[in-house]
């Protein structure tokens, strides 16, 4: 097939060529059927409006985000190549990130290999609770960024020095909306979410359990206290992605934590 | 915000262009911005004197075309106009749909001299 137009070049299947040979001349046929134009010829006069012609018009065509989309699938690769599975946690601030990974990394640790990247605006705070444990930790304070970016992940992982086979937890800034939008280069998005925030959650922040592989919903040890149907928050959250798939888990007494442990174990395999 | 890190990359790009193209100012830039994708262009508004400041952008005019959200029903096939990223397919009401247009986070074209 030929590589600038698609065009197949031979009709009994594939063409083999050495290095600077090209079976068919592009001069000869003709990709504009019918119609030729010279660039000097045709004036931006496109949509009603028209352009100084002293100015040069840049057609570029380039995704906003393309920088940090770049930078994750270069994260993406290096996890792929060490066999490490990277986790996204995100969710709004105290919904249990923290507390739901001390207890993965405290009832895990004699298993599975685990590094941890915390995001937050300010402080260590987190990354000592993770250091408690003797687990590798990094912090990234974000300043005043809501989120953390591909780049940032990338300059954090070179300094924690990732053994092959190993699960890298990436704790988000808590926020349920901007981390969305930034691809870090996981394998999968967790969106947390817990019993005291309302069972609507996911539909008034769509964007987040659009984009996310996971959610768990944390707390649930509250339940007999909390005025929240379950089933309903479920349905919402499948409402915006039909392919979220869910954790029931207390942190803090440990139920549901199994489930969630087989499926942790399942991908490091 | 996140619109701060968008215009910002927004930033980088015409920055990354114009000096490609041996320009030192940007005119006019035209961005398309999809009402699925997550950027609210209110916010882009407001942060974007802010972000353009001493750079080649400073000076252009920002026209924004907005991208109406339309998905397509993996179930039925049906095409439909998308006002949120949740709304469900109108003829059979599944939840499966893939998203045609509404998430375009584009710098379409810059006008430089």
């Amino acid at each position: 097939m030929c590589g600038t137009c698609g065009c197949g070049s031979d009709s009994n299947g594939p063409t083999i060529l050495k290095p600077g040979e090209h079976k068919h001349e592009h001069g000869e046929h003709h990709h504009h059927d019918g119609h030729s134009h010279s660039h000097n010829e045709h004036h931006h006069n496109h949509d009603g409006h028209s352009h100084n012609p002293k100015h040069k018009i840049l057609e570029i065509e380039q995704n906003i985000l393309q920088n940090n989309q770049v930078l994750a699938a270069r994260n993406r690769g290096f996890f792929e190549a060490k066999n490490i599975f990277a986790l996204n946690l995100v969710s709004s601030p105290g919904s249990g990130k923290t507390s739901i990974l001390e207890r993965t990394l405290a009832d895990l640790k004699n298993e599975i290999s685990f590094y941890v990247i915390e995001g937050d605006q300010q402080t260590l705070n987190d990354a000592n609770r993770i250091d408690a444990l003797d687990i590798p930790v990094i912090q990234i304070n974000t300043g005043k960024g809501c989120h953390l970016e591909s780049d940032m992940v990338f300059d954090a992982v070179k300094q924690l020095d990732i053994k092959n086979d190993a699960i890298l937890m990436i704790e988000n800034v808590g926020n349920l909306v901007c981390p969305s939008m930034f691809d870090l280069g996981e394998n999968k998005r967790i969106v947390i979410i817990s019993t005291t925030e309302g069972e609507d959650k996911p539909i008034k922040y769509p964007d987040m359990f659009h984009t996310s592989d996971i959610c768990i919903i944390n707390k649930i040890d509250l339940l007999p206290y909390l005025n929240i149907d379950i089933q309903k928050l479920k349905d919402y959250a499948l409402q915006v992605n039909p392919n979220l798939q869910f954790f029931e888990i207390s942190a803090t007494t440990g139920e549901g934590m199994d489930a969630w442990y087989k499926w942790l174990k399942k991908n490091i395999i | 915000m996140h619109e701060l890190s968008i215009a910002m990359g927004i930033v980088k790009i015409a920055e990354d262009e114009t000096a490609k193209a041996k320009s030192n100012t940007v005119t006019k830039i035209e961005l398309e911005i999809g009402t699925l994708s997550g950027v609210e262009i209110d916010s882009l508004n407001f942060v974007w004197d802010a972000a353009v400041k001493n750079t080649v952008l400073e000076k252009a005019e920002k026209q924004i075309f907005s991208i109406k959200g339309k998905g397509k029903c993996a179930d039925c096939d049906t095409e439909f106009n998308m006002e949120n990223i949740y709304d469900c397919c109108p003829n059979c009401g599944s939840n499966f749909k893939g998203i045609l247009k509404g998430k375009e986070l584009r710098v379409k074209a810059l006008e430089v001299i």
